[in-house]
């Protein structure tokens, strides 16, 4: 699977996001984290072959969280749908 | 190829159609611009930046821009899902934007997100949609206050034309006798 990674000097915590490559708002929440200089990876979903989006689709199901996009994910455990800031703030800290 | 400039004339030309404005964050605007552009390239027709599409027409129409959640989020949040459509008093600031939850409902989502689904697959679909017709799963329905018509499995949450509400659509019955 493709996944990206943005070097940042704040490795402080793991963080995931699922994005779509057209999606103004996972762009947003790019920048948002590169900004902060937060390290993180990222797979934009629609790029991904067949198989690997089921595995995604399973990934993101078996963690409880919705199918929408983009979903941030915190040292595996907090999980953000949608760019809210104080949220991924607030997890971030 | 469609340019940009007549993605953006497109949405401007509707947004005003209907009374909306487009999202006044002119960066944040010209992104989901591109993200339609990059999708009516990809798939052939518009569909929504921040959705997963599968290209395969009969599983995204609901969410070709403008979608068809667009009308009653507009009425409810003050913008779609996107943020590309915004009410007035979103775009003059006399009401804050809010992040619009998602309307689509999961099951299309999950369909969508599949991967088991091929090109071949619109087949399987219409063969579902003929299942579904015959049991009446897909119906026509009508707007008591203008007149318009719609087949589909439910009614529009707002009527396109003369935005009435859900309950002002109607169930059509057809008594259809085929011959030969
Ligand atoms: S949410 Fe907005 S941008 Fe997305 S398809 Fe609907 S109307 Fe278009
Ligand atoms: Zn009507």
């Amino acid at each position: 699977m493709k996944i990206q990674k943005v070097p940042g000097n704040n490795k402080k915590h793991k963080v995931f996001v699922y994005a779509l490559s057209t999606c103004a708002w996972c762009k947003k929440t790019k920048q948002f984290l590169k900004d902060k200089d937060v390290e993180y990876e990222y797979v934009d979903v629609d790029l991904l072959s067949k198989e690997d989006l089921e595995k995604v689709k399973n990934e993101i199901t078996s963690r409880g969280a919705p199918l929408q996009f983009p979903l941030i994910i915190i040292d595996d455990k907090v999980m953000i749908t949608g760019f809210r800031e104080d949220k991924i703030n607030g997890a971030l800290a | 190829m469609t340019s940009l400039e007549e993605v953006r004339r497109r949405a401007e030309a509707d947004a005003e159609s209907r009374g909306y404005k487009l999202n006044p964050d002119l960066s944040f605007l010209n992104d989901l611009l591109e993200g339609l552009k990059t999708n009516e390239e990809r798939y052939g027709y518009p569909s929504c930046p921040c959705r997963y599409a599968t290209g395969i027409f009969e599983l995204d129409k609901d969410i070709i821009c403008p979608c068809d959640y667009r009308d009653i989020d507009v009425e409810e949040f003050g913008a779609c899902y996107c943020g590309l459509f915004v009410s007035k008093e979103v775009y003059e600031g006399k009401k804050k934007l809010q992040p619009v939850p998602e309307r689509r409902p999961g099951k299309l989502i999950e369909r969508a997100l599949s991967g088991r689904i091929t090109p071949e697959y619109p087949q399987e679909v219409k063969k579902e949609e003929r299942i579904t017709e015959v049991v009446g799963g897909m119906k026509l329905w009508y707007c008591k206050q203008c007149g318009y018509v719609v087949f589909r499995e439910e009614p529009p949450y707002i009527c396109p034309i003369c935005k009435a509400k859900r309950e002002f659509f109607a169930e059509i019955y057809l008594s259809v006798s085929a011959k030969g």
